[in-house]
């Protein structure tokens, strides 16, 4: 198994929920998409030509300020279980990890990390580049991201066209090749209805949703992932204020959906929030996606201060640590054990136990 | 008008495809338009998430017309076809390559096909010097002229105007 230690945080400072609206908005994540020039995109690309783009990437980060010293993961050499790990830590998409049914990672698929910065290498893009903040933080990622970003554009040349911008697989993200997702909680809105007309207007304001990891997932436990749809003809600024502007508008919406809730249903939701925290402290067997169902339920009564002695945090590390393979690592399983459920369950209790006794 | 394909319905989409040199306008109405594989304004608009969505990523593609379909990257020898079956370009110069399609593409995805965002500036490169630019521009206009590209000479010609 792979040695997470390596990474100071395990690449997860984002956890610790305490970013501004900490308690609704997990985190805040920025990409740049970027090619180098002279070599053929990812999917076209021969072995030999993605190999040496990870050289180049990987002596261009030794020699920058931003990146020196940053941990490579090959995720080509990697067993699968360790592949899943850092997906499920939200460090390498499931493209990169080569985790689809039938897939393997790409030769040269690698993953570089120095603190909130994140490069995956030979993705759909050559490079991706991320940032990732704590809370509702997109200034704070953006400058992370801006610094190695410009450090790696100084000693790489990057594929740019004096009209359409950065130079990208797909023209989906050609322009600024920016990505910026909030991955927000709604469970005042999904319970009071209102989800729907949410999510339709942001389409119509050039946002769009995907589910907790991401593009082609789906929503479980009330997470979207909020971010812009469209990445050129507007300039990174103003990509990341029309999120901004946006998201803040979401949260609110959140906040008076809740106060709603509390003020005429208050016996029905206080219910609803305690029995999920009975089950999550008591069941003896219990799936993934229950899982994080029942912790949306307790996250929503530790934001309605109806449960207290209960942290954010432990329930951003349940979150992360009750996925398959995760759980499987930590107790020393393999991820395809039929007593996963059974595990889940005695750490879900031990967690909560020792947290609120 | 009516529509050329049912001869029933009033014609929205004047489609203009070039086949073997010849120019072919095609007069269709909306149905008959999507069934050739034109996204009409219409239906998008009818429904903007479903819209919206298919237009994005590998559905855009069938946006492009077939009659182009050979047309080949000579750096990374991806054919439009390639493009439009897979929804990724081969490399950077694919963007020359396809320009012309893609920049309706761009348009259609972005609302827009000018990047306005940040200028790369590659190692080694000094910041570009305004002048070469602009000299860079008129050859660039010269040869869209030539080869009656009269989309691009219009874009051009805006861009030297701002420079000048």
């Amino acid at each position: 198994m792979i040695d997470l230690s390596l990474l100071p945080d395990g690449g997860m400072s984002w956890l610790d929920a305490s970013g501004p609206k900490g308690s609704i908005v997990l985190s805040t994540r920025i990409r740049l998409a970027r090619n180098l020039r002279g070599y053929a995109f990812s999917q076209r690309a021969r072995d030999t030509d993605r190999s040496a783009v990870l050289t180049r990437v990987e002596e261009a980060a030794a020699a920058s300020d931003r990146l020196a010293g940053a941990v490579t993961f090959r995720l080509d050499q990697l067993e699968r279980s360790d592949r899943q790990l850092l997906h499920e830590r939200h460090l390498v998409s499931k493209e990169l990890a080569g985790l689809d049914r039938e897939a393997r990672p790409r030769p040269g698929a690698a993953l570089l990390v120095r603190g909130p910065v994140g490069v995956m290498v030979n993705e759909e893009d050559h490079l991706r580049l991320s940032g990732m903040r704590s809370g509702f933080a997109l200034e704070e990622a953006y400058v992370d991201l801006e610094a190695a970003d410009a450090d790696l554009g100084r000693l790489l040349s990057f594929a740019f066209h004096p009209q359409f911008g950065y130079l990208t697989s797909c023209p989906t993200n050609a322009g600024t090749g920016l990505r910026a997702s909030v991955l927000i909680h709604l469970p005042g809105l999904v319970l009071t209805k209102e989800i729907g007309k949410v999510l339709q207007g942001l389409s119509q304001v050039g946002l769009t949703f995907r589910g907790l990891y991401g593009e082609g997932s789906e929503v479980v436990g009330n997470f979207f992932q909020l971010s812009n749809q469209t990445t050129l003809g507007k300039s990174e600024e103003e990509l990341l204020d029309h999120l901004g502007k946006i998201v803040r508008q979401v949260i609110e919406y959140e906040e008076q959906a809740r106060e709603v809730l509390l003020r005429d249903h208050e016996a029905i939701i206080a219910d609803k929030i305690w029995r999920a925290f009975g089950t999550l402290k008591y069941a003896r067997s219990i799936s993934f996606e229950e899982t994080m169902n029942l912790l949306s339920g307790v996250r929503l009564g530790v934001g309605l201060n109806l449960i207290s002695g209960l942290s954010v945090y432990t329930l951003n590390k349940l979150l992360i640590f009750t996925q398959p393979a995760h759980l499987a690592g930590l107790e020393g399983r393999s991820t395809g054990d039929p007593e996963l459920p059974t595990v889940r369950a005695a750490y879900v209790r031990r967690i909560l136990e020792a947290e609120a006794g | 008008m009516l529509c050329d394909s049912c001869k029933e319905r009033e014609a929205v989409i004047n489609l203009t495809q070039v086949e073997h040199d010849s120019k072919v306008t095609l007069h269709l109405c909306e149905q008959c338009a999507q069934a050739k594989g034109v996204e009409t304004g219409v239906a998008v608009l009818k429904s903007p998430l479903g819209g919206f969505i298919t237009a994005m990523g590998k559905g855009a593609t069938s946006l492009l017309p077939t009659a182009a379909d050979g047309l080949r990257c000579s750096s990374c020898g991806a054919t439009l076809k390639d493009f439009r079956e897979s929804g990724r370009l081969g490399c950077a110069q694919c963007y020359d390559a396809f320009d012309s399609h893609l920049r309706d593409l761009l348009r259609r995805l972005h609302g827009s096909s000018q990047h306005v965002g940040e200028r790369y500036v590659g190692p080694g490169e000094l910041e570009a010097d305004p002048r070469r630019q602009l000299l860079d521009l008129k050859d660039q206009l010269r040869r869209a002229v030539e080869n009656e590209n009269f989309e691009l000479a219009a874009e051009l010609r805006d861009r030297i105007r701002v420079l000048e």
